[in-house]
């Protein structure tokens, strides 16, 4: 079998020192290339501290990540991130926002000048394909919430990155926006094929978006409970209407309602 | 944005009488009287600040009047004008004096305050390093600075030129470190996930966010520059419009006292002006949304 994208190792992470908050313990996971998985559980049991983890913006108190056969000792450059909040910067018009990485990672850095003309149109193309052509001189606070998380994806896939990281990208959008964004995020997901690690604590989305879901308990936060998602692509929203779905987020349900209770629940 | 709905919600208009845009004759009236209202507005904050000022001057000619005040305790706006035309030539040339120590104190500030504060903001060990020293450096009194400098330099142009600059550069370090300090900790992670160094993310987000802290605190130092430089010529200068309302004042000339301080003021209003016209052009983007003077707001004025 195909070594691992992303190997997460019995990896241990405490804040502020010896006597620090414990926010994960134990933790082991593995994501293949090009998988999507999703991570719920309940509020404050280390999620987001996981993403910083495999991204090596923080190095852990124990045990390994290795991300593409390398052990993470520091920052990634191969990882997309987006947030909750969508951090454009508000100085740039949405073609500079998304651009933004193209001047950061290598080689495109250097290239930048030169291929100008041609990142250009890979930014376009990437925005038209959220719904976002025509906007590209405007700027962030011209647009809506729903319209900044889709220049925020965009900026997150510019440089093509091997993996993305969303910790609860959606989590501060209307229903309806939502759900737009989701079969958005699949798109791009199916276009594009990086391995996707989403933080969230929305049910119904990890369950419509991922290949395979993770339920994480309380803190100190371990991965208790697993399933595996096998809804043809690409979902719609039909698709969250059928019993299967409902079992599946029901199921997650109830993990989760152990999880707050702090008692452990064997795989299903 | 996809909408699948649009087909069955009915424009909010539809049944009613439309006008030219779709509008009914009323709604026509009623739009058009809110953008004369705004306009209105408009016109009269562009007007205020002149009409206060020429307020002040009659109400204080007319106090000066009423009640006899003799002129070496408060002098007319009149007298002051009188004695601003009878003395133009010195006023003039000390009011130079003035505009270029200030102005060659300020640049200092400014250099020196962008390079600190740069890096103070960026780095933490710097901040807590230097900040208590910054902070004492800044309670001492510029006044009293003045004497060693006469000793270091004698009397002139350089103390007025390094107290302008010792005044001024305290809120342009303290402001633009906390613009480059308080970059959001996500878009920091987000540029670090890229494999940015530490220079790319000053360089891309620290400084461009710290553009409006570094803008609002040139207005402040700006007009402390001119009380620097003032009180260095008061005390130690033979040439300077501090220098000038010290010898009138000796003269007993209360006029040409107030005339020193109404080119100051003028000079400072100017400078202040230079400044946010400079702001606006470079920074108009963290303005936004306050420029819409044309709303007309229920009980507003």
């Amino acid at each position: 079998m195909e070594r691992p994208f992303v190997e997460i190792a019995d990896v241990a992470m405490r804040y502020g020192g010896v006597e620090g908050t414990l926010a994960l313990q134990g933790t082991t996971l593995n994501v293949a290339k090009g998988e999507f998985i999703a991570v719920v559980g309940p509020s404050g049991c280390g999620k987001s501290t996981l993403m910083r983890l495999v991204t090596g913006l923080w190095p852990a108190t124990a045990g390994n990540v290795v991300v593409a056969g390398q052990e993470v000792a520091g920052p990634l450059s191969i990882a997309g991130m987006a947030f909750q909040n969508p951090t454009l910067l508000p100085w740039r018009n949405i073609l500079d926002n998304v651009m933004l990485p193209l001047e950061v990672v290598e080689p495109h850095r250097r290239q930048l000048r030169a291929k100008r003309a041609q990142y250009e149109k890979q930014a376009k193309d990437l925005l038209a394909l959220v719904g976002l052509a025509g906007f590209e001189a405007k700027f962030p606070w011209q647009l809506s919430g729903g319209m900044q998380q889709r220049a925020s994806l965009c900026r997150a896939l510019i440089h093509e990155p091997a993996l993305l990281m969303l910790d609860e990208p959606f989590a501060a959008l209307d229903v309806f926006t939502r759900e737009d964004l989701w079969s958005v995020l699949q798109e791009l997901w199916m276009v594009r094929r990086p391995t996707v690690i989403l933080v969230t604590h929305d049910l119904r989305e990890a369950a419509y978006l991922a290949d395979r879901v993770l339920v994480m308990s309380s803190r100190p936060g371990r991965i208790i409970a697993e399933r595996i998602v096998d809804f043809p692509r690409p979902r719609t929203l039909e698709t969250t209407y059928t019993p299967e779905f409902t079992s599946l987020v029901h199921d997650l349900r109830e993990w989760i309602s152990a999880a707050r209770k702090g008692e452990e629940v064997a795989n299903a | 944005m996809p909408d699948d709905t649009s087909a069955v919600i009915r424009p909010a208009s539809a049944g009613t009488a439309a006008g030219a845009n779709g509008m009914s004759p009323e709604a026509m009236r009623r739009l058009e009287a809110m953008a004369a209202a705004a306009r209105r507005r408009r016109r009269l904050q562009a007007w205020l600040p002149w009409m206060v000022i020429v307020g002040m001057f009659v109400v204080w000619e007319a106090a000066v009047q009423a009640f006899d005040v003799p002129q070496f305790v408060l002098p007319a706006p009149t007298d002051i004008a009188a004695s601003m035309m009878k003395w133009w030539k010195p006023l003039l040339d000390n009011s130079w004096q003035t505009l270029f120590t200030t102005l060659v104190g300020f640049g200092f500030a400014i250099v020196f305050g962008l390079l600190l504060g740069v890096a103070i903001g960026s780095s933490t060990l710097l901040y807590h390093g230097l900040y208590p020293l910054l902070i004492g450096f800044n309670s001492i009194p510029k006044v009293a600075v003045v004497p060693i400098l006469v000793i270091w330099f004698g009397i002139g142009t350089v103390p007025a030129v390094i107290t302008a600059f010792l005044i001024s550069f305290f809120p342009i370090v303290v402001n633009v470190a906390t613009g480059i300090a308080t970059v959001e900790p996500e878009l920091r992670d987000v540029l670090r996930a890229l494999g940015a160094r530490h220079t790319d993310i000053i360089r891309k987000v620290g400084l461009p966010r710290a553009m409006p802290f570094f803008f609002a605190s040139l207005k402040i130092s700006i007009t402390v520059a001119f009380v620097g430089s003032i009180i260095a010529e008061t005390v130690a200068a033979n040439k300077g419009i501090g220098h000038l309302m010290i010898l009138a004042s000796s003269r007993f000339d209360v006029p040409l006292v107030f005339a020193g301080l109404m080119v100051t003021a003028i000079m400072g209003v100017t400078m202040y002006v230079c400044a946010v016209t400079l702001e606006s052009r470079v920074t108009g983007w963290a303005t936004r949304g306050q420029n819409d003077q044309g709303q007309v707001k229920f009980g507003g004025a």
